[in-house]
């Protein structure tokens, strides 16, 4: 992106005025370095954003944004229902409430390594991972409404975890409001068989290594500390979710002349939130995020029987689970004044900052874990929110580090034996089904998770807790 | 202008591209470009036929329910599709998908596809032919 189009208001914020069409200006929170990476469809994207009504403050972009569709991956914006605003199924994505949560082990990296191999098998075989891929539970019509409507919540109810995993789950592990009504019977019939599967793509199971700890007292507050074996788990609201964003993207752009929505670009189809189809979408939306909350806590489970026999001294306690393709109403201070706004965070992590009353007691001090995901052998970091984030971008920070490379051009410079072989020359044991998945996917692939890191540490969107190097990786 | 697909660059997703003689054979070279998303469409046997059918206001909504319709039959099916048989008549579309059982050991599928987007969504006649194309999340 060419940086003289910019304002730079600090070293790592950067504005883009508003002019008209736009209704307001467009924050880029990065360092000079990853702004000029971003490819200039971010600008592009964001401004049609900021272009859209009901707008509230600023379209704010984040470390790790780029090019995605409709709204950039690593875009924030916000909206106020009452002012004309708009829910867009592309501000959300397909992967409705993908995320990432994180579970403490109690083991170090000694008690890994001698079954390293054993453990990565063993969660290879025992999770279903990959295209195709069907888990091992069937919903009913009832079971599926009752799974839609209780997320989490409900899985822990069914015995897939405990019950003290809810308060460290967003939203305490059931999203509120869902509306299993609005999700088409193509949606659910697409879901039926992937309860408990982690997918493809970029969407992996990692057992990973507390390698580097950045502050000590909010780590102690996260129960991490150098040298501790986590699990990290990133997949989303599988086929239900995908089939919604199809959906509801559909009903959006066929509606939208009708609202009086006159729209730069077909791909920013969206709803007044006041309207029948803008309900509709949310109440869908939700329940998504429903099914994302607990297709990761059927995952927890999985991972915790497969610890119990692989690694009986092992005991997973989850440190907590983020969403980052969401749109939620909350509460934020603009302009010295209360506003309930609807914050669509589409590759952006929720960053609510310490004494936020919707975080578990244990945690309101420190701040809520930011989980970002790196790649297979780059590593993932744990953050905390902060006080000024709020200010700064509706409590948001990054998701992970954003490709760098389009996965052609992974294919043509790396196979995916080699890739396996290089990291397991650096002790990193990958298991997949597809070598050419993992080719795609490769380290190289993506921007550097560190310097997005370290932009949103000095942006204060989330302050910088603890480094995590991977050991094995699940990949899809 | 001869029957080809090929894949366009997308930071984070793939781009599929359609060229062929008449809008119809462009749409069926636009379903092998999403097949090869996913795996290689010459392994992929022809020994099952799904029949689809659309109806949407212009031809790139059309072009954007005929790719969604492949995601969903891939899903719910755990298929892959080698060959598409695609008619247009105005603004309907009737289309055979036809494939097998997606097979790990031979078909090793890279990813799988979430749905087609409205990004770089274009389905125009061209000198001598017709282009249908979009961006399809993964």
């Amino acid at each position: 992106m060419d940086t003289t189009l910019l304002t730079r208001r600090d070293e790592c914020a950067w504005e883009i005025p508003q002019r008209a069409p736009m209704r307001a200006p467009v924050i880029l929170h990065a360092s000079e370095a990853l702004v000029r990476d971003m490819d200039d469809k971010v600008r592009e994207q964001a401004i049609n954003v900021a272009s859209l009504p009901g707008i509230v403050q600023a379209c704010h972009v984040m470390p790790d944004a780029h090019w995605g569709y409709g709204f950039p991956i690593g875009g924030v914006a916000a909206f106020d229902a009452e002012a004309g605003g708009i829910v867009s199924a592309g501000g959300v994505g397909f992967d409705v409430s993908c995320g990432v949560r994180c579970l403490t082990t109690g083991l170090t990296r000694d008690d890994i390594v001698p079954v390293q191999k054993e453990l990565a098998d063993a969660l290879f075989t025992q999770i279903p991972v990959g295209v195709g891929s069907r888990g091992a539970i069937r919903l009913d019509e009832q079971q599926m409404h009752d799974m839609l409507v209780g997320g989490a919540k409900w899985a822990v109810e069914r015995g897939w975890g405990r019950v003290d995993d809810l308060e460290r789950i967003e939203e305490r592990g059931q999203m509120l409001h869902a509306k299993p009504g609005d999700v088409s019977e193509q949606a659910k019939k697409r879901q039926r068989e992937e309860m408990g599967t982690l997918g493809s793509g970029n969407h992996y199971l990692e057992v990973q290594e507390v390698n580097a700890i950045h502050d000590a007292p909010i780590a102690s507050a996260f129960g991490l500390k150098q040298g501790d074996i986590v699990v990290m788990i990133h997949c989303g609201s599988r086929g239900l979710g995908h089939q919604i964003g199809t959906d509801y993207l559909r009903a959006m752009l066929e509606a939208a002349p009708a609202y009086g929505l006159a729209l730069p670009d077909r791909e920013l189809a969206c709803a007044p939130i006041a309207s029948d189809l803008g309900q509709q979408y949310l109440g869908a939306m939700r329940a998504a995020i429903n099914c994302a909350l607990a297709n990761r806590q059927i995952l927890t489970h999985l991972v915790r029987q497969i610890f119990t026999r692989v690694l009986p001294r092992a005991e997973l306690g989850l440190l907590y689970d983020v969403s980052h393709n969401t749109c939620k109403l909350e509460m934020h201070r603009v302009d010295g004044h209360s506003r309930q706004v609807y914050v669509h965070r589409k590759g952006a992590t929720r960053a609510f900052g310490p004494g936020h009353p919707d975080l578990p007691a244990a945690l309101r001090a420190a701040g809520q874990p930011v989980l970002i995901g790196g790649s297979m052998g780059t590593g993932s970091y744990v953050l905390a929110g902060t006080r000024e984030s709020e200010s700064l971008a509706f409590s948001s920070a990054c998701h992970g580090a954003g490709r760098a490379m389009s996965r052609h051009a992974a294919l043509r410079r790396w196979s995916g034996r080699q890739v396996i072989d290089e990291l397991a020359e650096r002790g990193i044991v990958v298991r997949s089904p597809s070598p050419r998945g993992v080719a795609e996917e490769a380290p190289g692939a993506y921007k550097d998770v560190a310097e997005v890191v370290d932009a949103a540490d000095r942006a204060g969107l989330a302050r910088k807790v603890a480094a995590l190097a991977p050991l094995v990786c699940i990949k899809g | 202008m001869k029957d080809r697909w090929e894949h366009f660059e997308h930071g984070a997703d793939v781009g599929v591209r359609g060229l062929g003689a008449t809008k119809a054979g462009a749409f069926e070279q636009a379903a092998l470009a999403l097949t090869a998303v996913v795996t290689d469409p010459r392994c992929v046997a022809a020994s099952d036929a799904v029949s689809i059918a659309c109806e949407a206001s212009d031809d790139e909504l059309l072009l954007l329910d005929w790719l969604n319709a492949l995601i969903y039959e891939m899903a719910v099916r755990r298929m892959v599709f080698g060959r598409f048989e695609v008619a247009i008549d105005g603004r309907r579309l009737r289309g055979h998908a036809i494939g097998e059982p997606v097979s790990i050991e031979r078909h090793q599928p890279a990813v799988e596809v979430k749905g087609a987007t409205c990004t770089q969504l274009r389905v125009a006649c061209l000198d001598g032919g017709w282009l249908a194309q979009t961006v399809v999340d993964v």
